[in-house]
């Protein structure tokens, strides 16, 4: 934790987050994120042996609705709002064989 | 009525016909069109939906009918509150052509009380950052010094609200994107207990911080809004069952045998001394009033920056995949030779803003394989220590009192830096991470250069709470008259 990031790193990153950014992109979050990291290391002061996580502020949990038939959003208005459709669908580029990344 | 008017007066005013909705609705967009050109607190406005709305308004209101607790009254919303009229942008490119097929919570809230929506505010991308620099629309001005920023992330609403734009606004607050503008702009900003407010509608930044809160002009207008907007709604399962009381029933009254706590972290001497002198008032005040003045440890505040940047990027990083280029938001053009990740990537890379992306890469960083247990675990483990400190401080007090932000407005562009800006919520964030409630109320001036720059003063109260936060504010508020000042250079502008 807290070492400063690598290059590679920051572009392993940036594909699993699905950006595609410019070299002068990358080294500026290199640089910048590594501040980040080196303040989030402070957390290491702390210990914390044995503390159940939080993810959430609330005790809520799984509240159920009655299983039945409720008013649907109207696909038109959905369809309405896609950047590319076909018909009844939106479209899309090959799936299937096609996603290799960079 | 002048401009000053607040929320409830004109409440009144309107239902004693001394003023009409319509002209209510004009004057305002008379002072958007006067000043926005300077301030750009308006991504856009409603003129003709809200003329209608207000026309409506007048005549139930002349045939005596009821048309609701804020009838007439013009309110502006923070651009990630879904409408289904206009757009909701967050102030991205990405959502930049976006018409919301719904209506959130909140806003249909108002709308059913009879408040007229008169337009979407500019705000931080995603609502990401604490000065509202970081819009795809351009900045918006601080009305107290146009060389400054109005404080963010909801800086459009704070600033449209303290330039007498509108009386009220909405805003939303995942680590302080509400009070720290509010504290900024000399005004009343609410951070609701989580669950209090349904986000049902609210763009998901950081789903286990976000809250949506009123801003306005004085605690009971404040008081006021959030008793509509709250309560529990079906279409957010951690929208909390809980009954929203009066919150103006005695808000006037003292808690009995009220102890404040002062932690002594939150008055650092890091902090504009302005800042910290304002905060000593406060507490001489609450004393005199009559309140008992409890010091109180919270060693963890210092740790909450560290633990939020964990917490917020993970949970944007997760949200934000949704921005896909596929059912709706931009999409790039592809060219040929490129497949389904080029469309992902190109369309991110050329949707998000620097910000955006910044914290989608440290979201995925600290989530991703090997880092999950160093980073996410392990913050979300100092999350419920921090819940715990909380929990154990509202044991000896009511209360606690300190600054909402270190330092008054500063310049534009002087937080370059990204962790010197994040520095900017280290008094507010430790709300949202452990789910508590927070007000920031106006409660000093720095002059700096010659103007007058707000200082705002935090009050937190344990979860679900917010009548006795709201009763702690008044006390300051009804004793003091910082938050009837005006920003003074907007008379001549």
């Amino acid at each position: 934790m807290a070492e400063r990031l690598s290059l590679d790193e920051v572009r392993h990153v940036a594909k699993l987050a699905r950006l595609r950014l410019t070299n002068e992109e990358l080294e500026q979050y290199r640089s910048q994120l590594s501040a980040v990291l080196e303040h989030i290391a402070k957390l290491n002061e702390l210990d914390v042996a044995g503390v159940e996580p939080m993810a959430h502020p609330s005790d809520v949990t799984n509240r159920l609705d009655e299983d039945v038939v409720g008013e649907s959003m109207p696909v038109e208005q959905l369809l309405a709002i896609a950047p590319a459709v076909e018909g009844q669908f939106l479209a899309v580029p090959k799936v299937l064989g096609e996603e290799t990344g960079p | 009525m002048d401009d000053d008017a607040t929320i409830l007066s004109l409440v009144e005013a309107l239902k004693h016909r001394e003023i009409s909705a319509v002209q209510l609705v004009q004057n305002c967009f008379e002072r958007i069109e006067q000043l926005d050109e300077k301030l750009h607190c308006f991504h856009e406005t409603y003129p003709q939906r809200a003329l209608e709305a207000a026309e409506s308004i007048d005549g139930a209101l002349e045939a005596g009918d009821e048309p609701g607790p804020l009838a007439g009254v013009p309110i502006a919303l923070k651009d990630n509150i879904v409408t289904s009229f206009g757009h909701t942008t967050c102030s991205s490119r990405i959502l930049e052509d976006f018409n919301g097929p719904y209506t959130s919570t909140a806003a249909q809230r108002l709308i059913d009380a009879g408040a007229i929506v008169i337009g979407k505010t500019n705000c931080d991308e995603f609502a990401m950052g604490s000065s509202t620099e970081h819009c795809a629309f351009g900045e918006v001005c601080n009305p107290w010094d146009l060389t400054r920023v109005p404080g963010g992330s909801s800086g459009g609403s704070a600033a449209a609200v303290a330039a007498r734009m509108c009386p009220g606004a909405l805003g939303s607050d995942t680590g302080g994107s509400i009070r720290q503008p509010a504290s900024l702009c000399g005004v009343v900003g609410v951070k609701p207990s989580y669950g209090r407010v349904s986000r049902f509608g609210l763009v998901a930044f950081g789903s286990s911080l976000d809250q949506i809160g009123p801003l306005a002009r004085c605690v009971k207008d404040a008081a006021w809004l959030l008793r509509i907007i709250a309560g529990p709604d079906r279409r957010d399962s951690t929208c909390a069952d809980l009954a929203v009381p009066d919150y103006l029933n005695g808000i006037d009254q003292p808690p009995q045998n009220l102890r404040i706590g002062v932690p002594k972290q939150y008055l650092s001497d890091k902090n504009e001394p302005a800042v910290n002198e304002a905060v000593y008032s406060a507490i001489e005040l609450y004393r005199d009033l009559g309140a008992e003045i409890v010091d109180i440890d919270l060693p963890l505040t210092d740790y909450g920056i560290a633990t939020y940047y964990v917490i917020a990027p993970a949970e944007a990083s997760s949200n934000l995949a949704r921005y896909d280029g596929i059912r709706y938001g931009r999409r790039a053009h592809l060219e040929p030779g490129e497949d389904l990740y080029d469309l992902y990537a190109k369309s991110r890379a050329e949707g998000f803003g620097p910000e955006v992306k910044r914290r989608i890469m440290l979201g995925t960083y600290v989530l991703s394989a090997g880092y999950y247990d160093a980073y996410y675990k392990r913050a979300l483990q100092v999350r419920r220590l921090i819940k715990q400190e909380f929990d154990a401080a509202f044991e000896k007090c009511h209360a606690l009192l300190g600054p909402t932000s270190p330092t008054p407005a500063f310049e534009i562009g002087a937080k370059a830096d990204p962790l010197s800006m994040y520095l900017c919520d280290v008094y507010t964030a430790n709300t949202n991470i452990a789910g508590i409630c927070g007000i920031s109320i106006p409660a000093g001036f720095a002059e700096v250069n010659g103007k007058l720059l707000p200082i705002g003063l935090q009050i937190q109260c344990k979860a679900f709470d917010e009548a006795t936060m709201f009763r702690v504010a008044r006390m300051f508020e009804a004793s003091t008259d910082f938050h009837t000042k005006r920003p003074p250079e907007l008379a001549t502008v």
